[in-house]
C-alpha cells in the first residue's frame, strides 16, 4: 500500500488517546528499578572524584571484609576476560587513514580520564552495605593536569597513548577548490564564530541495569534502562564478552526518557552482566541524579568558524565551516558519526548553495563522553546554518524571511553538495504560514509596546532541515557504519481476529503503543485497542535496531507496513478459497474481503480463525497461520522540516530574556496521531530553547570538576519558562516510504535554538550587540550589553 | 544516607536537651535531608522538631506579627494576619522554592541556616525583626554572623521571630536561575527608625545596604536609589553572576522595590 491510500485509512490522522498513558499515570509502570529478581544484589561504582589521574593503586581489602560485601572488582580483574567498549562508527581521516581509536576499558585501568570514570565495582546483599563498602575501597591516585575545553585539547595534557594530541580525526567533505574559488569572486562575505554549548540529557528516569545469569540455561539476562537492546547485545556479546547471542538476552522494559543518552552500550551494563555468573547472583544498579551529571553521555560541545559567500543580490555561492568537536574521554558508541555524518551532510540547509566545504577536528578532553542528544549534529549544523543565513540578510540589510526567501530551495528532489538528496518539501509554504501563524506583521507593534515598559524586543527566524531515518544500511557501511541500519516488524494474528506486533523500534516515551496500533488497525479494519505492541525484549522481538534520530515511524513502522502487506496477500488467499474465488478477484477494504462484482464477503475475523482453524483451507498450496516477519532497509533519508519564529522580550537592565511567542511549523509529511506528534514538538521545542536560554554544563578549567553537577546549577527548563507554542504543519508526504511519514521527535530541538539566539540577537542589535553565545541567561545578556556599551 | 537515630520531641525542653547531646535538629530538613541523602552530612541522631506544638503558629502581638520557629512557609504566605500587616513578608515566603519546600520548610529552620542566598533573612534583618531562642532575645542585627553561621549556640533553639510591623515593605527577588534561590534579594522595609535595605544572594550572609539606606531615607525615590553606587569588590561571584551583576542587580532590585512601594 502506498503513502497517500494510506494517509486515507480510518484512524490515521486521529488523535486515539496514549494506550500506555493508564499504567504510567497510576504507576503501573514497569521500569529496571521496578523489577526485583529473586537474591538480588546490589552493585555501587567508585567513580574518579579527579578529572586525569593515574591510578597508582587500589587496595579492596578493607571494602571486602564490609558487611554483607559479595564481591568486589577492579579494572585488572577483568583484564583480558573482555574487550573494551567499541566505537560504532569508524571515520576515516581527511588522509585516509582509520581515526584515533584509543581504548575504552569497562573499568578504568591504569588512568581515571574525567571526573566520574569507573574504578571499581562494589556488590552487596544491600543498596546501604555496597554504599558503605564503596567508600571503603582506598584508591591511591596522582592526580594529572586535565584539559576540558576543546580549544585547548591540542596542547592539553594527554589523554590516551593512541591519540597524539588528543586528537581523534580531521575529516572532511565538499570540494575546497572550488569553494575557495567562489569566495574569491564574491560580492560579500558573512563570517561568524559560534559556540554550541554541552548539555546533559536527564532523561527523567535514571540509567539503571539489572545482570541476571542462569546455571540452569547458561543464559545472561540484562535488563537495562535502553533505547534498543538488540544493539546493545550485539556490541557486548560480539565487542565486548564474546558470549554468542543465543545465551543473551537484553530487555528494555518500561524507559523513562532516552533523548539519545540510553542509546549506547556502558560499562555498567557489562560489568553487571559479566559479574552476575561470577557471583552467580542477580545484580541491579540504579544510577543516581548526580552519578547521571557525571556518567551518560553528554551532548553537543562544538566549537565552530562559518563563512558564507554571497552576490550582491545575497545568493549564497559557497559556504566553508570548521569545527572542533569535544567528544569527552572516551569514544562512546556513536560519537564519531555525531559532529561528521550527521552534522556536516545538513549543512546545505534549506538553501541552493552550490558549494559547501567542511572540516572536523575531533578531539578528546578529560570530560564525560559526548555522543548523540535529542538531534544529533542536525541541532548543530542548524544552529550554524541559521545563525549564519540571518546574519547574511542583516549585513546586506535584509530583512529575515528575504534573505531565506532568496535562497530557498524550491524543487524536489534537490541534491545537495553534501551528499544527501532531499526527496519533498515547500520550505516558503511552511515559512509563509509560520509568519501567518506568528503574526510576524504586527511585530512592530509589539516591539513598541516593549518599549513603552522599558523592555527591547526581537524577532528570530529557524528555517531548519533535518534528516531521519538513518539510511541505507549499504551507504552508511560505506561511510563506517559498523551496524546496520534497517528496522525490523513482524505482524502476529491471532485466531479471534486480535493482533500482537513485535518491533524492533524501541518506546521511551513516544507512544508506539498507541500509534503504530492505529497502523495496523488501520491496515487491517480492527479496532486500535484489538492491537499490542511488543517491544524492548531481544527474547520476544526477532531483531531491531531501536529508536533515535526520529527514525521509529518512518523505518519502524515501514517495516510493519511490509508485514502488513504479507498478512494481507494471505489473507486474500485464505479468503478466495472460502469463498470459491481466484485469489486477484478478492478486495479487502475496512476489515472485509470480498469478491469484485459479487456481494460475496468473509470478514478479517473469520479468515483470521480458519488460518488457525483449518478445516476448510487450501492446505496443499498454503501454511496454516498468519503471522509475517518484514524487514525494512529504507532507500533515503526522510526530512522534515519547518520553519520556527521566536520573539524574545529582554529587560536591559537585567538581562533576563524571555520568550514572549514561538511559531513552529512543521512538515513532517503524513501523520497518524496529531495528538503525540503535538507533544513530540512541545517536548523538542523545550529541550531547544532550554538549550538557547537556560541548559549549560560547565567545566572548572583548572580541576576538570563539572560544575553544573545537580539541578541546584543546571539550569533544567520548567513550565513556566515558556509561553504557549503556536504550531501547526503543512503536508509533503516523504516520497519512499509506505507511509509518507518523516519523524518528528527531534524537530522541535533542532530547529528552535537558532531562532531564540535570532530573536535576542535581534533585540540587542540596537544596543550594538553583534554576538552572542548560547546561552542567554541573564548574567550572559547582560555581559553583552555592557561589553557592546563599553 | 546513613543510618541515624531518630528522636521525636514534643516539648520544647526534650529538644533542647537532645540538642545539647549533640544530636542535629530537623526543622523541616530542606537543606539537611538533601545533604544527608548526598552523605555530606553524616548526624548520627536526628530530633525532628515538627512535633512540638508550640513552636508552630502565627500571632498578632501589639504592633508585630510573632512567627513560630516551626512554622511552615506555605503557612506564612497563606495568612490572613501576615497578609495584612506585612504583605511583603507573605509574598516572600509564597516564593521560596518550590511547593514541596513550603510545605516543608519551616521559618526557623531557614533564618537558622543563614544560607547566603534564602530569602527569609533578609525579611528579619529588614524588618528589624527579634529572635527568640530558648535562652534569650536576639536583635537580627546581631543574628547573621556569616556563611551558614549565627549568634546561636550549639544547644540554642530559635522558638519565634517576632517582626514589627513596618509602615511599608516589599522584598524584590532575582531568581538564580536553576536552584531559584536568590541570584539577589533586596528586602525594603519603610520602618519607625527609618530605611531599612537587606540584601541576600550576594555576600557571605545577609547584610544592610548602608548607602541605599541613606540615600532613601534622604529622599525616597527611584533616583535616589539608582544614584547610590554599588560596591562590587566583597560581593559573591559565581557560575551564574559576576559580582558585578550583583551588585547591578542590587541597585535595580533597589530601584523596583521603591518603585513598587510608590505604587
Amino acid at each position: 500500500m502506498g503513502a497517500s491510500d494510506f494517509s486515507k485509512l480510518p484512524h490515521i490522522g486521529e488523535s486515539v488517546r496514549r494506550k500506555e498513558d493508564y499504567r504510567f499515570l497510576t504507576g503501573a509502570g514497569q521500569y529496571t528499578d521496578d523489577i526485583t529478581m529473586d537474591r538480588q544484589t546490589y552493585a555501587v561504582f567508585v567513580r574518579s572524584p579527579h578529572a586525569h589521574a593515574t591510578i597508582i593503586s587500589i587496595d579492596v581489602a578493607a571494602a571486602k571484609a564490609m558487611p554483607g560485601v559479595v564481591e568486589v572488582f577492579i579494572g585488572k580483574d577483568l583484564e583480558g576476560k573482555m574487550g573494551g567498549l567499541p566505537c560504532g562508527w569508524l571515520i576515516t581521516d581527511v588522509n585516509g587513514k582509520p581515526m584515533n581509536e584509543p581504548p575504552h576499558p569497562v573499568l578504568a585501568l591504569g588512568k581515571a580520564r574525567h571526573v566520574g570514570d569507573q574504578v571499581a565495582m562494589v556488590i552487596a546483599e544491600t543498596l546501604e552495605q555496597a554504599k558503605n563498602a564503596a567508600e571503603a575501597v582506598v584508591v591511591d591516585y596522582d592526580p594529572l593536569p586535565s584539559v576540558v575545553d576543546v580549544r585547548d585539547a591540542a596542547t592539553g595534557p594527554q589523554l590516551h597513548e593512541l591519540a597524539p594530541n588528543n586528537h581523534c580525526y580531521k575529516w572532511g567533505l565538499g570540494d575546497k577548490a572550488a569553494v575557495d574559488a567562489a569566495f574569491a569572486k564574491a560580492a560579500h562575505i558573512t563570517k561568524l564564530d559560534l559556540t554550541n554549548n554541552r548539555l546533559v540529557p536527564n532523561a527523567m528516569e535514571p540509567r539503571a541495569a539489572i545482570g541476571t545469569y542462569s546455571r540452569a540455561t547458561e543464559e545472561y539476562v540484562l535488563y537495562v534502562a535502553n533505547q534498543n537492546p538488540h544493539v546493545e547485545r550485539l556490541l557486548m556479546t560480539a565487542f565486548v564478552l564474546g558470549l554468542p547471542e543465543h545465551k543473551v538476552r537484553v530487555i528494555a522494559p518500561d524507559v523513562g526518557g532516552g533523548f539519545g543518552s540510553k542509546i549506547y552500550l556502558y560499562g555498567e551494563d557489562v560489568a553487571l552482566t559479566w559479574a552476575s555468573k561470577q557471583v552467580n547472583r542477580s545484580i541491579k544498579w540504579t544510577c543516581e541524579r548526580s552519578e547521571s551529571f557525571l556518567t551518560d553521555a553528554h551532548g553537543r560541545d562544538h566549537v565552530s568558524h562559518a563563512e558564507m559567500a554571497m552576490d550582491k543580490d545575497g545568493k549564497f555561492l559557497a559556504m566553508r565551516v570548521h569545527t572542533d568537536a569535544n567528544l569527552g574521554a572516551y569514544l562512546s558508541t556513536f560519537s564519531t558519526a555525531v559532529p561528521t555524518i550527521l552534522y556536516a551532510t545538513l549543512l546545505a540547509g534549506q538553501y541552493t548553495c552550490p558549494l559547501i566545504h567542511v572540516e572536523v577536528d575531533a578531539w578528546f578532553t578529560n570530560t564525560v563522553p559526548v555522543d548523540a542528544y535529542r538531534g544529533a549534529g542536525r541541532p548543530e549544523a542548524t544552529y550554524l546554518v541559521e545563525r549564519l543565513v540571518t546574519r547574511c540578510g542583516w549585513e546586506l540589510g535584509l530583512a529575515q524571511d528575504e534573505i531565506r526567501k532568496r535562497n530557498f530551495i524550491n524543487s524536489w528532489p534537490y541534491q545537495t553538495p553534501v551528499a544527501l538528496t532531499y526527496d519533498a518539501g515547500d520550505y516558503l509554504g511552511c515559512m509563509t504560514k509560520a509568519q501567518a501563524l506568528g503574526d510576524t506583521a504586527g511585530f512592530e507593534a509589539r516591539k513598541a509596546a516593549s518599549k513603552a515598559k522599558g523592555l527591547l524586543r526581537g524577532m528570530g527566524y529557524s528555517s531548519y532541515i533535518e534528516a531521519c531515518g538513518l539510511a541505507p544500511s549499504n551507504i552508511a557501511g560505506a561511510l563506517g557504519a559498523r551496524a546496520g541500519l534497517f528496522e525490523c516488524g513482524e505482524v502476529r494474528v491471532h485466531p479471534t481476529g486480535s493482533v500482537t506486533v513485535f518491533t524492533g523500534s524501541h518506546s521511551h516515551g513516544q507512544g508506539h503503543e498507541t500509534t503504530f496500533a492505529q497502523v495496523v488497525a488501520a491496515r487491517l479494519g480492527i479496532a486500535v485497542d484489538a492491537v499490542d505492541i511488543v517491544h524492548g525484549d531481544t527474547g520476544r522481538v526477532p531483531f531491531g535496531m531501536g529508536t533515535y534520530g526520529s527514525r521509529s515511524i518512518s523505518v519502524g513502522g515501514a517495516a510493519i507496513m511490509k508485514a502488513l502487506d504479507k498478512i494481507e496477500t494471505k489473507a486474500k488467499k485464505i479468503a478466495a478459497h472460502l469463498m470459491e474465488a481466484s485469489d486477484a478477484d478478492v478486495e479487502f477494504a475496512n476489515g472485509e474481503f470480498t469478491v469484485k462484482g459479487t456481494d460475496k464477503k468473509v470478514t478479517f475475523g473469520q479468515v483470521a480463525l480458519t488460518a488457525y482453524v483449518p478445516h476448510n483451507y487450501p492446505l496443499d498450496k498454503l501454511e496454516p497461520g498468519l503471522n509475517e516477519t518484514a524487514f525494512y532497509d529504507p532507500t533515503n533519508f526522510t526530512f522534515p522540516s519547518g520553519t520556527y519564529i521566536c520573539e524574545v522580550e529582554i529587560d536591559p537592565m537585567t538581562g533576563k530574556t524571555r520568550v514572549d511567542k514561538f511559531t513552529a511549523v512543521d512538515d513532517f509529511g503524513t501523520i497518524i496521531n496529531p495528538m503525540i506528534v503535538e507533544g513530540q514538538v512541545h517536548g523538542g521545542l523545550v529541550q531547544g530553547i532550554g538549550q538557547a536560554l537556560l541548559e549549560n554544563c560547565v567545566y572548572d578549567k583548572e580541576t576538570g570538576q563539572l560544575l553544573t553537577g545537580s539541578f541546584m546549577d543546571y539550569t533544567m527548563p520548567r513550565a513556566d519558562d515558556f509561553p504557549d507554542f503556536k504550531i501547526d504543519n503543512i503536508c509533503t508526504p516523504c516520497t519512499h516510504n509506505p507511509l509518507g511519514t518523516k519523524g518528528c521527535g527531534e524537530a522541535g530541538a533542532i530547529g528552535s535554538p537558532p531562532a531564540v539566539i535570532n530573536a535576542v540577537l535581534d533585540a540587542l542589535r540596537e544596543l550594538g550587540v553583534k554576538d552572542f553565545d548560547m546561552p542567554a541567561s541573564p548574567h550572559r545578556v547582560w555581559e553583552a550589553i555592557q561589553a557592546a556599551k563599553a | 544516607m546513613y543510618a541515624f537515630t531518630l528522636e521525636r520531641p514534643t516539648t520544647v525542653q526534650e529538644a533542647v536537651k537532645l540538642a545539647a547531646n549533640g544530636t542535629k535538629v530537623l526543622a523541616g530538613g530542606q537543606t539537611l535531608l538533601a545533604s544527608m541523602k548526598l552523605r555530606l552530612s553524616q548526624p548520627g541522631a536526628v530530633a525532628d522538631l515538627s512535633g512540638i506544638q508550640e513552636l508552630a503558629g502565627i500571632k498578632r502581638e501589639g504592633n508585630a506579627i510573632v512567627i513560630g520557629a516551626m512554622t511552615r512557609h506555605i503557612d506564612v504566605a497563606n495568612s490572613a494576619d501576615v497578609k495584612a500587616a506585612i504583605p511583603g513578608l507573605a509574598e516572600l515566603a509564597a516564593h521560596i522554592g518550590d511547593k514541596q519546600v513550603r510545605a516543608m520548610g519551616t521559618l526557623g529552620g531557614s533564618v537558622a541556616n543563614s544560607d547566603p542566598a534564602a530569602c527569609y533573612p533578609s525579611a528579619v534583618l529588614a524588618l528589624g525583626a527579634t529572635v527568640h531562642t530558648t535562652k534569650r532575645k536576639i536583635a537580627a542585627d546581631d543574628f547573621f554572623v556569616g556563611m551558614f553561621a549565627t549568634a546561636l549556640e550549639d544547644d540554642e533553639l530559635i522558638t519565634a521571630i517576632s517582626f514589627p510591623v513596618p509602615k511599608r515593605s516589599v522584598y524584590m527577588k532575582f531568581n538564580q536561575p536553576a536552584s531559584r534561590f536568590a541570584l539577589v534579594g533586596v528586602y525594603l522595609a519603610q520602618t519607625d527608625s527609618g530605611v531599612r535595605v537587606a540584601v541576600t544572594g550576594a555576600g557571605q550572609c545577609v547584610f544592610r545596604h548602608k548607602g541605599l539606606e541613606d540615600a532613601l531615607n534622604k529622599s525616597f525615590s527611584v533616583a535616589s536609589a539608582a544614584a547610590v553606587p554599588i560596591d562590587a569588590s566583597e560581593l559573591n561571584a559565581d557560575l551564574h553572576a559576576s559580582a558585578a551583576y550583583r551588585a547591578n542587580l542590587i541597585s535595580v532590585q533597589t530601584q523596583r522595590a521603591v518603585a513598587k512601594l510608590l505604587g
